[in-house]
């Protein structure tokens, strides 16, 4: 029975024993306290419930009432999600912000504010796509919404639901006006979904295309497929969140779901005021119309960050199902791991490896596994993808800690961040011989870039790993002991990792390289290479070679305007071989 | 510190005392995260707080220290409600304990309003981003990791390292142009460092003429080191009283974070909690964070809050869970080497791990000056090349080194010596990045790879003239 009350036996931040809560089921949310704070039942022990609460406990004491809701926690879905923020449970944090609630007025985050996810009143143009006597299934398409200029909003049938229309709606709806009448039963564009639940999906498909970022160091060596996963460690200060960021601005998505989870308040206060400045490349549209930020910051209570990364997720699924390409971005993972630890701790839990609960390699799991290409629910043949892209945040930047060795067997990417690089102000800090990307993606980067694409890129990263293997001898031995040839893969290795590998996310012409710019760039660095090799056997001398006036032309490849790189590359290229020529 | 509402109920019931833990049995009515009166058996009155309730325990962590408590006849007054702290203007001038009291002689400030010192969570929608350049005269800091207002900013420090000396130079220095004096005020947060420190602040806030506009909070060496979890939060109270009701741009001094996490971990270790690394609680990120994230600025207000925070890395090193944790919540942080203090570079900022965050929203063509991202990454460039260099002629000797790598070498010795190296007189940002293209000289354009050939032309030779 909904309703029955229990009472709160112990307080220990974030969690709480409550006993004599009837009925109560795993993950059921509650409500604790005169101030209703939400909280989520964690364990099941007996008459007791342990209880991880979304808000500061402060206050609360023995004997606290606790209001069983009977439901789990729910994530609303529809129209009027694109463009915002919310915090890990699902609350509009623009609109927390307007309503006036908070210590000084509305800027602070008060306890046991209620605010829908959902803006009940905005009206949206929905236009039907079926009519009635249609016979629908869940997962067709009763409609559609322009939510923003970026994106055409798809109104499903919802899982579970199916039947005779006997009723569509059309015109200027709310997300609660029934859209249609299935077999009698009215159907919203509101829709709700158990935050921890995947939803379901026709099946599932191979990865087989990358998702393009426009960073070179990610679609030139280590690229990751469209509803592929991929993890990216790094101490802090290394450019976890840069990265995401660039990938959140330029990555070639329908949506993007950025979940700051346990960082920084001024990292989404960033993000909300460049991205809509920001145009996307490939709609012309504003970043913002494609992007949902879920904002739970370090200070923010920790039980709320845990829940964060399953409120981004099912939106993310949300927008999969309805034929997108959804990029997610969780910045960081560790956080949540230690939300999950500090929640277990409380609880007196054995601890497994540095503290964290025995559970957290299947939790993460849970997580990454929800990354897809799919094909989705309903009768058109629709296919929507969730790539995961999560940070990580080792302790001590050492990768033998449990989030980031677990996080590898899962991911099919891996990006290693760097602190020597990242000191020396080498961006991307990702390390390119340390990374990798289980994904095969190089056929489709032949078909669709230049049929020679893994070609090169294989080149590459075999002159980076002989170039690696070089320093180790030269760092003992000095560099007198290498032949030309050898000196030759220094020279080499060096444009790619400074001239092509290096790219700031500040610098407005480069913070975004489409494929064939940086397949160009790779071009002219082989050529290079090729022709002074030859150059060399021919009996050129190397230092001649190196103070060529055109290799300087390598370093500004990076500012070349997208559309002129084919031409510059090949300008580029005849005047290092006519200066070659000469050379000899 | 003032109290929020008139402790009722006294117990007389302390099962245990354990380390600055006090377990209270047969309570009922015990609030989570109140505050409590622990009366101690000579009648002295030492403020405590409720860590955790159990059915009818209560475990209090009593800030005074417990010293001098017992069993039989301590007895504890609950009902002190959360922790507060009266804030008004009266405030600034004025010197107060780690738990709010006042010691410089003078009542208590008249308090216009009481506040919770936990503080509350800042609202990412309503905050507005930083950018505005705070110049500090340090070419290390404001050429290439450039601060600006509403920062929040550790100097990684050690034992014996000019920390401190650094923080009072920006405090003095910083207090940009002349029409902002008014607003700017220092609230200072002393935790657990000696009276000789504390002195130095104090001596440096008179010299800059800024005491009368500094609020202190001082738990000193000697004073009961569980308060000191209390201290930054009393600090950032008051800051954000000043910043957001009055309007003025705050700097927040805490020195040193590295104390107040050995108190945290003094707390944790007597509760027998699961320890983190080194003994550490696993909550001490979400509990740094929980101070850290007290910094910023707020739309459509006019105050600021940037917080400078001085620790000591245990052992120099950096990977130690106090610098870790707070370098992952802070928006860079600045580091100070042995190394070079050694050599006698003053101040002696490491920059290659040093880093600012907010760097790119605060410098530019309008703030600061168009060439400034490109003349830092290039200095940044060629001084790691340089390093590099140094060490590969540790291990196989300078007469390795091809003509190129010896300028490479001597550039890291410039750089040091000349544009780190600054005791005393301030550099105005133009004189900083002048210098760097004076530093440049002895490369060619082409060498130039981080500055694109128009900013060259444009900024090369006429630092010269
Ligand atoms: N691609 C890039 N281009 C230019 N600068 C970069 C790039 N990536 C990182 N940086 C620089 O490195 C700094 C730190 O990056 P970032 O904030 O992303 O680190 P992080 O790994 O997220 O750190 P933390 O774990 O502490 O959050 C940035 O402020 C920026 O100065
Ligand atoms: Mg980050």
């Amino acid at each position: 029975m909904n309703g029955a009350e229990g009472r709160v036996m112990r307080v220990a931040g974030p969690v709480v024993v409550a006993t004599g809560i009837s009925g109560a089921r795993l993950y059921d949310l509650v409500r604790v306290g005169a101030l209703g704070l939400v909280g989520e039942i964690i364990k099941l022990d007996g008459d007791e419930a342990v209880i991880q609460v979304y808000e500061s406990t402060a206050g609360l004491e023995v004997g606290s009432v606790v209001h069983h809701t009977g439901a789990p926690l729910l994530v609303e879905l529809g129209p009027g999600l694109l463009g915002k923020v919310f915090d890990g449970t699902g609350r509009p944090l623009q609109a927390l912000a307007a309503s006036g609630r908070g210590r000084y007025g509305e800027p602070f985050l008060g306890r046991g504010a209620e605010v829908p996810t959902l803006d009940r009143a905005r009206r949206w143009e929905f236009h039907p796509s079926i009519e009635v006597g249609a016979v629908v299934g869940a997962g067709d398409v009763l409609g559609w919404v322009e939510e923003t200029p970026a994106l055409r909003h798809l109104v499903l049938v919802p899982p579970g639901a199916g039947g005779r229309v006997d009723g569509i709606g059309t015109g200027e709806l709310t997300v609660t006006d029934p859209v249609a009448l299935i077999d009698g039963v009215p159907i919203a564009m509101l829709q709700q979904w158990p935050v921890r639940t995947p939803r379901p999906v026709r099946r599932r498909l191979d990865p087989d295309e990358p998702l393009v970022t426009g960073q070179r160091v990610v679609d030139t060596l280590f690229p990751v497929a469209k509803g592929g996963s991929a993890t990216i460690p790094g101490g802090f200060g290394t450019g976890k969140t840069v990265h995401e960021q660039s990938l959140a601005k330029w990555a070639d998505a329908d949506v993007v779901v950025y979940i700051g989870c346990g960082e920084r308040g001024n990292e989404l206060t960033e993000v909300l005021g460049e991205f809509p400045r920001l145009a996307d490349p490939r709609t012309g549209a504003s970043l913002a119309d494609r992007t949902i930020l879920i904002a739970n910051t370090s200070n923010m209570p920790v039980a709320a960050r845990e829940a964060s990364i399953y409120t981004g997720m099912t939106i993310a699924e949300y927008f999969r199902d309805q034929g997108c390409a959804v990029a997610l971005l969780a910045d960081s993972t560790s956080r949540w791991g230690e939300a999950l630890r500090e929640v277990s701790g409380r609880l007196e839990e054995m601890p497994g490896e540095e503290g964290y609960p025995a559970y957290l390699p299947s939790r993460l799991a849970e997580f990454y596994e929800r990354a897809g290409s799919v094909r989705c629910l309903g009768g058109s043949d629709r296919r929507g993808s969730v790539t995961v892209v999560g940070a990580v945040s080792p302790p001590g930047a050492d990768f033998s800690e449990p989030v980031t060795q677990y996080s590898l067997r899962l991911a099919g990417t891996f990006w290693a961040l760097d602190t020597d690089l990242a000191r020396r102000r080498h961006f991307p800090a990702i390390h390119w011989t340390r990374s990798y990307t289980l994904y095969k993606l190089g056929p489709w980067f032949d078909e669709h870039v230049a049929d020679d694409w893994e070609d090169h890129r294989r080149w590459a990263l075999e002159l980076l790993q002989e170039e690696e293997r070089l320093q180790s001898i030269v760092q003992l031995l000095g560099a007198d002991v290498l032949a030309p040839a050898e000196q030759l893969v220094f020279f080499v290795g060096r444009m790619i990792r400074e001239d092509l590998l290096q790219q700031s996310a500040y610098d407005e012409v480069d913070a975004f390289c489409p494929l064939s710019k940086q397949y160009w760039m790779l071009h002219v660095i082989r050529r290079t290479h090729d022709e002074a090799l030859r150059a060399l056997q021919e009996g050129a001398d190397p230092e001649t070679i190196r103070s060529l006036p055109a290799i300087a032309g390598v370093a500004r490849m990076r500012s070349w305007p997208p559309e002129d790189a084919e031409s510059g590359a090949r300008e580029l290229e005849s005047r290092i071989v006519a200066e070659l020529e000469q050379a000899l | 510190m003032s109290e929020r509402a008139l402790h009722t109920v006294e117990y007389r019931t302390v099962g245990a005392v354990s380390g600055p833990l006090l377990f209270l049995e047969g309570v009922s009515g015990a609030h989570f995260d109140e505050t409590v009166d622990v009366v101690a058996p000579d009648g002295e009155i030492r403020r405590g707080q409720v860590l955790e309730v159990d059915r009818n325990r209560a475990v209090i962590e009593v800030f005074a220290g417990t010293r001098g408590l017992d069993v039989a006849s301590t007895s504890v007054r609950l009902g002190g409600g959360s922790a507060a702290l009266g804030v008004g203007p009266g405030m600034l001038g004025r010197m107060f304990d780690g738990s709010g009291e006042p010691v410089d002689g003078g009542p208590p400030p008249f308090p216009e309003a009481l506040r919770d010192v936990s503080g509350l969570p800042l609202n990412p929608a309503a905050r507005d981003h930083p950018s505005e350049f705070i110049e500090t005269g340090v070419s290390a800091i404001d050429g290439l990791n450039t601060l600006v207002r509403g920062q929040k900013l550790p100097i990684f420090s050690g034992f014996g390292l000019p920390g401190a000396e650094l923080a009072a130079r920006i405090a003095a220095d910083a207090r940009v142009t002349a029409a902002e004096t008014e607003r700017f005020v220092v609230v200072f947060a002393a935790l657990g460092i000696t009276h000789r420190e504390a002195a130095f602040f104090r001596r440096s806030m008179e010299d800059s003429g800024s005491l009368q506009r500094t609020v202190m909070f001082l738990n000193l060496a000697d004073d009961p080191t569980i308060e000191r979890l209390l201290t930054p939060r009393l600090a950032l109270t008051a800051a954000e009283y000043l910043a957001f009701e009055r309007g003025m741009h705050v700097l927040v001094i805490l020195t040193d974070m590295t104390n107040y996490c050995e108190a945290l971990r003094e707390v944790s270790t007597a509760r027998e909690e699961i320890p983190g690394r080194r003994g550490y609680p696993g909550y001490m990120y979400t509990d740094l964070a929980t101070i850290y994230e007290r910094a910023g600025r707020i739309r459509d207000r006019n105050g600021s809050i940037t917080q400078l925070i001085i620790l000591s890395m245990p052992d120099d090193d950096i990977t130690h869970p106090i610098p870790d944790l707070t370098g992952y919540i802070t928006e860079g942080q600045i580091v100070l080497s042995r190394e070079l203090h050694l050599k006698g570079i003053d101040p002696p900022i490491d920059v290659l791990p040093s880093l600012s965050r907010l760097m790119s929203s605060g410098i530019g063509a309008g703030r600061t000056r168009g060439d400034h991202r490109r003349v830092a990454d290039q200095l940044y460039a060629l001084y790691a090349t340089g390093r590099d260099l140094r060490r590969l002629v540790s291990i196989i000797g300078e007469s390795a080194l091809s003509e190129d790598d010896r300028r490479f070498l001597s550039f890291a010795e410039e750089f040091e010596r000349r544009f780190v190296h600054q005791p005393g007189q301030a550099r105005p940002i133009a004189a900083t990045l002048d210098l760097a293209w004076e530093l440049f000289g002895p490369f060619s354009d082409g060498e130039l790879k981080r500055i694109d050939p128009d900013t060259i032309a444009r900024y090369r030779g006429a630092a010269a003239v």
